[in-house]
């Protein structure tokens, strides 16, 4: 892509990121959560791919950080639901504890970020995972369709 | 606009939907064609799912903020974000076959690539 | 004949399909007692300031679990259609 595309798309990708990142965070005060703000941030690496070539991205991103970053976020996720197993297998451990363990006053308010119990951690863990997720799945299409086109 | 839809134009939407999506599915060659068509399918279960849930004159069922007013049902806006997540991890996986289809035999027609023949 | 057979099928099943869009509930009042408890214990229960949020992550956490499970078989799948063959080297 030519000079200007890049410049703009290098610039640009940070406010993606921030967005993205900014959506997994709030998930439980405004609407949102872990699956969005993975695609959101997914969506960014799309625009590096597209603006700079598969074959650069693959020099400094393999595929093997990717795995890590998506096993982490899974056994993040299945730790906090082991993480209540005293009673049920998913209990909410941590309402009314000083973590994440303030309880909301009921009707309309303003919210309050140290709400929310196990469910911020659970939010982290699912963005973690989805954004690896999809961000491989586009690396790994994009290269091997841009080999098939110098091949023939 | 106060006495609501003379009738349900919602679930008509969806059964329309969904009958040109079967009506796709058995009548198409190209392998590309049928994956639109399984992706039509499933946009169509996902409005349904949706639509069942609505109440006359309702906000969106969280506390940040809200008007006052009663709020429209949260447990099928949970089960659609489930079933979107599996739709693009199923499309996906069924565009790569098609690659690979196309590597193997040169052409796109599902009439070319059967295993079986006679 | 063959085409006559579908044809016939197709018709049946979306005569099928219009049918109870017309005998569904009517739009707007759906029967709900399941969703009343949520909407007023959802706050209290779980602490998060969304309904959704809450039945995603809290009511119904095993269903998202095994959506985790379905994405991550399809990556894995995905990343093993594409790689090459490395066996002449």
């Amino acid at each position: 892509m030519s000079k200007i595309v890049r410049t703009m798309s290098s610039l640009l990708v940070l406010f993606v990121f921030i967005y993205g990142l900014y959506i997994i965070m709030h998930g439980h005060l405004t609407p949102g959560g872990g699956f969005q703000g993975g695609a959101v941030f997914a969506s960014g690496v799309a625009l590096l791919i597209v603006a700079f070539g598969s074959n650069n991205i693959h020099k400094s991103l393999k595929e093997h950080h990717l795995s890590v970053l998506e096993s982490s976020g899974a056994l993040i996720f299945i730790g906090m639901a082991f993480g209540g197993l005293a009673i049920v297998f998913f209990y909410n451990f941590l309402v009314g504890s000083p973590i994440f363990g303030h309880i909301p006053p009921s009707g309309p308010n303003p919210g309050d970020l140290w709400t929310g119990g196990v469910i911020p951690f659970m939010n982290i863990a699912v963005g973690l995972k989805v954004l690896a997720g999809l961000s491989a799945i586009l690396l790994v299409m994009a290269l091997a369709t841009t080999i098939m086109e110098v091949e023939e | 606009m106060t006495e609501g839809i003379p009738f349900n134009v919602p679930f008509l939407a969806v059964a329309v939907m969904v009958g040109i999506a079967f009506y796709i599915i058995i009548s198409q060659r190209n392998l590309i064609k049928l994956v639109m068509g399984l992706s039509i399918l499933a946009s169509g279960v996902n409005l349904f799912l949706i639509t069942l849930g609505y109440r006359e004159g309702g906000v969106a069922p969280i506390y940040t903020h809200t008007p006052a007013g009663i709020m429209v049902l949260p447990i099928p806006q949970a089960l659609t974000l489930t079933s979107i997540v599996i739709a693009v991890a199923c499309l996906a996986l069924m565009l790569s076959m098609v690659i690979h289809i196309y590597r193997h035999t040169g052409s796109t027609d599902s009439e070319k690539s059967r295993l079986m023949k006679g | 004949m063959r085409k006559i057979a579908m044809a016939v099928s197709l018709s049946i099943f979306i005569g099928f399909l219009i049918a109870t869009a017309f005998l569904i509930h009517p739009f707007g009042y759906p029967p709900s007692e399941m969703d009343d408890y949520i909407i007023e214990n959802a706050q209290s229960e779980t602490g998060a300031n969304s309904a959704v949020t809450a039945v995603v992550f809290d009511y119904r956490g095993f269903d998202t679990l095994g959506e985790a499970t379905i994405l991550f078989t399809a990556v894995t799948g995905v990343v093993m259609l594409f790689r090459k063959k490395k066996r002449e080297e």
